[in-house]
C-alpha cells in the first residue's frame, strides 16, 4: 500500500478505524483534540458512533457500556483527563473488558501545561485507579509506530481482555510523517460470548461485573488476573536495542525522546564515541531482559525523559545494580536537545561524579 | 389448578438481600415485570448501581451490569449506542443518582438518550449505614445530621423529577410511590409507559419512586409505609413531570 502523508493525532483515528473500531467516546482536552475530531468526522461515514461526552468520567463509562457490549472502542485524552478515567479503567480491567486508550501526555502536575512530556509514566504504567490492575502501555517513537501499536493494542486488548494505553505525547500527536497500513498477520482471538448484548432468551443472562463480596472469590479473582498479566509479561514485551554492539555508554530512552538520543548517538559517534540505545516500545510489560544484553564495554547508563526521573525506576529493576545509572530530565515541557544529551555523557566519561 | 399468579421470568430465584420492610424487592418486582410484559426480557441490559441495589445485576434476569458510583447512565449510554434496539435501564438510588451522579443523569436525559431510569428515592444512604443523602427532608436525622437536616448548613432536598422534567431532551418523567397496593400498581403503570417511551424511540424517561428504608429511619416496616406518606409525599408530590407531548401535569 502506498504511503500516504498524516498527523499523529489523525494517525490515531485511522488506525483505530482500519482496526474495526467504530465506537468512539471522548471529551476535548489539548494536545489530542485531533482524535475526537476526527473520529467525529470518521465514525458517522461507516455507521459508527463518536459521542462527545460531558466528561472523561463519563466518557470512560461510555466505554465500559460499549465494550461490554462487544464492539471494539476507543478513547483519547491527555494527563489530566486520564486522571479523571482512571476509576473507569480500573473497573474495565477488573470487569476483563478490552478497550483503547490514548494519553497524548502534557506536562503536570495539577493543570501543567500544552508542551510534550512523559511525566504520565506513572499513570500509564503504575495506573492511578484501585486494586490489582495493569495495563499494556505502547510508547510509539514515530507515526508508523503509531498505526501499527495502535492496530496491535486492539488485538491485545481483544486476547487478554484488557485495557490497553497508548502513551505519546504533544510531539507526536502534532508531528506529520509518511505512514502505510502493511499487512498483519492476525492473532486469534477469542469470541465475546461474554458480551451484554441482550440474551434474546436463549442463553443465561451475562453480567459485566466487577464485585466481589465473598474475599476468597475476589481472591481467585486477582489471581486470575495476576496469571494473565504473567502471559502478557512473557509475551508481549517490546523494544529496540540501537548501535548497542561495543557500546561504552548506554542511553534509556523512549517515544519522542528516543529520536533525539538517536541523532545523539550519531553525532557522538563521528566524535569515535560508541553510545547505544534501549528503547523500550511496552513500558509495561517492561523490557527488563534488554538489560542482560548490555554488553561488557559499557561504563554507564543514561536514562532520558521529560520528567523529573520516572522510568528511571525500571531502569534501575532492569540493570539490577550492574551498572552506574545517570538521569537526564526536562520536566517542563522542552525537549532535550542532541548536544544537550552528548555533552550529559561527555561529562560523565569525563569523570563527572554521579 | 388454574394459574392465577406466578413470579415473572424477569426475575432470578436468587433471594433479596434486602432488610425486611425495605420496598426495592418490590420496585425489582414490577420492573422486571413491566420488561416481561412488553416481551423484551431478551432484549433487556440493566445497569445497576452502587447502593443497597449494588446486587441487582444478580436479580434481573437479563444481561446486566455493575457500574461505578453514579455512573450508570454514561455505562447504559455506552451500551444503547451499540445496541439501539435493545431496551436498556438504569437502576439507581438517591446517592448514586442524586448526588454522585448528578452530571451523568442531567447529560444523558439533555441527549436525549433513549433509556430508562428506575430512580428509587429513600431519603438516606442505606448500605452505608443511613448518612443523609441529597434528598433527606428538613430536619430528617441521618448519621450524619445527627441534629436534623439544617437548610442553613445542607441546603434543601433536592427535586429530582421537577428538575429532569425541565431538560428539553427528557421524554417521560414521574413520580411514583410503593407504600400501597393501589400506588404499587400506578408505579408499575409508570415504569411500564417508560419502557414504552423507549422502545418507541421516544428519548429519555425516568420513574422516581419513593420508597422506605425502615432499618435506617428506625421504623418498623408499616410505620415505614406510613412515613413516606406523611413526610416523603407532601415534599415529593406523585405525579406527571413530563411527556413526549410537552404538557406537564404535575400532581
Amino acid at each position: 500500500m502506498a504511503k500516504v502523508l498524516m498527523k499523529g493525532n489523525e494517525a490515531f483515528g485511522a488506525a483505530a478505524i482500519k482496526a474495526g473500531c467504530k465506537y468512539f467516546f471522548g471529551y476535548p482536552i489539548t494536545p489530542q483534540n485531533e482524535i475526537p475530531e476526527y473520529m467525529s468526522r470518521e465514525l458517522p461515514k461507516i455507521g459508527g458512533c463518536f459521542l462527545q461526552a460531558e466528561s472523561e468520567i463519563a466518557a470512560i463509562n461510555m466505554v465500559y457500556g460499549a465494550s461490554g457490549a462487544g464492539v471494539r472502542v476507543m478513547t483519547s485524552s491527555s494527563s489530566p483527563g486520564i486522571a479523571l478515567k482512571q476509576e473507569g479503567i480500573s473497573y474495565i480491567a477488573s470487569c476483563e473488558l478490552p478497550c483503547v486508550i490514548i494519553n497524548v501526555s502534557r506536562g503536570g502536575p495539577g493543570l501543567g501545561g500544552i508542551q510534550p512530556s512523559q511525566s504520565d509514566y506513572f499513570q500509564n504504567t503504575r495506573g492511578g485507579g484501585n486494586g490489582d490492575y495493569r495495563t499494556p502501555v505502547y510508547a510509539p517513537a514515530n507515526l508508523q509506530e503509531v498505526i501499527d501499536m495502535t492496530m496491535d493494542a486492539f488485538d491485545v486488548a481483544d486476547q487478554y481482555r484488557i485495557p490497553v494505553i497508548i502513551s505519546a505525547d504533544g510531539m507526536i500527536g502534532q508531528m506529520m510523517e509518511p505512514i502505510e497500513f502493511k499487512e498483519r498477520t492476525g492473532r486469534s482471538l477469542p469470541s465475546k460470548e461474554w458480551a451484554a448484548t441482550g440474551t434474546n432468551e436463549e442463553r443465561e443472562p451475562n453480567s459485566i461485573n466487577s464485585l466481589y463480596i465473598v474475599h476468597e472469590d475476589l481472591e481467585k479473582h486477582n489471581w486470575k488476573l495476576d496469571a494473565k498479566h504473567k502471559l502478557i509479561e512473557e509475551n508481549e514485551v517490546q523494544y529496540e536495542m540501537y548501535q548497542m554492539k561495543d557500546a561504552e555508554f548506554v542511553v534509556v530512552a523512549y517515544g519522542t525522546t528516543s529520536r533525539i538520543v538517536k541523532s545523539a548517538i550519531m553525532d557522538m559517534k563521528k566524535e569515535g564515541l560508541n553510545v547505544g540505545l534501549i528503547r523500550p516500545k511496552t513500558l509495561w510489560p517492561y523490557p527488563y531482559k534488554a538489560f542482560d544484553e548490555i554488553p561488557k564495554s559499557t561504563k554507564g547508563i543514561l536514562t532520558v525523559e521529560m520528567s523529573t526521573g520516572q522510568m528511571i525506576d525500571d531502569v534501575k529493576i532492569g540493570n539490577n545494580g550492574r551498572f552506574p545509572i545517570h538521569f537526564l530530565g526536562s520536566p517542563g515541557g522542552s525537549v532535550p536537545s542532541p548536544e544537550m544529551i552528548a555533552e550529559k555523557i561527555k561529562n560523565i566519561l569525563g569523570g563527572e561524579k554521579k | 389448578m388454574k394459574t392465577i399468579f406466578e413470579k415473572t421470568k424477569g426475575l432470578t430465584a436468587k433471594p433479596f438481600h434486602y432488610c425486611p420492610g425495605c420496598t426495592h424487592g418490590i420496585i425489582h418486582r414490577i420492573t422486571m415485570e413491566a420488561i416481561e410484559e412488553l416481551g423484551m426480557l431478551g432484549k433487556a441490559v440493566g445497569v445497576a448501581p452502587v447502593g443497597c441495589a449494588v446486587f441487582a445485576y444478580e436479580y434481573f434476569n437479563c444481561d446486566s451490569y455493575e457500574a461505578a458510583h453514579g455512573r450508570a447512565p454514561a455505562v447504559a449510554t455506552g451500551v444503547k449506542r451499540v445496541h439501539p434496539d435493545s431496551l436498556v435501564f438504569t437502576y439507581q438510588g438517591d446517592g448514586d443518582l442524586a448526588a454522585i451522579g448528578t452530571g451523568e443523569i442531567v447529560q444523558a436525559a439533555h441527549r436525549g438518550e433513549k433509556i430508562t431510569t428506575i430512580f428509587v428515592n429513600n431519603a438516606i444512604y442505606g448500605m452505608t449505614g443511613g448518612q443523609m443523602a441529597p434528598t433527606t427532608l428538613i430536619g430528617q436525622k441521618a448519621t450524619t445530621a445527627p441534629y436534623g437536616r439544617d437548610e442553613a448548613h445542607a441546603g434543601k432536598p433536592i427535586l429530582v423529577s421537577e428538575m429532569m422534567a425541565t431538560i428539553p431532551g427528557s421524554a417521560y418523567i414521574e413520580r411514583v410511590a410503593v407504600n400501597t397496593p393501589a400506588n404499587i400498581r400506578k408505579a408499575k403503570k409508570a415504569i411500564k409507559k417508560a419502557f414504552e417511551i423507549q422502545r418507541d424511540g421516544k428519548g429519555f424517561s425516568m420513574i422516581e419512586v419513593l420508597s422506605t428504608c425502615p432499618t435506617n429511619w428506625g421504623l418498623t416496616p408499616e410505620d415505614s409505609l406510613k412515613w413516606l406518606e406523611e413526610n416523603l409525599m407532601p415534599y415529593y408530590k406523585l405525579g406527571v413531570y413530563k411527556t413526549p407531548e410537552g404538557g406537564a401535569n404535575n400532581g
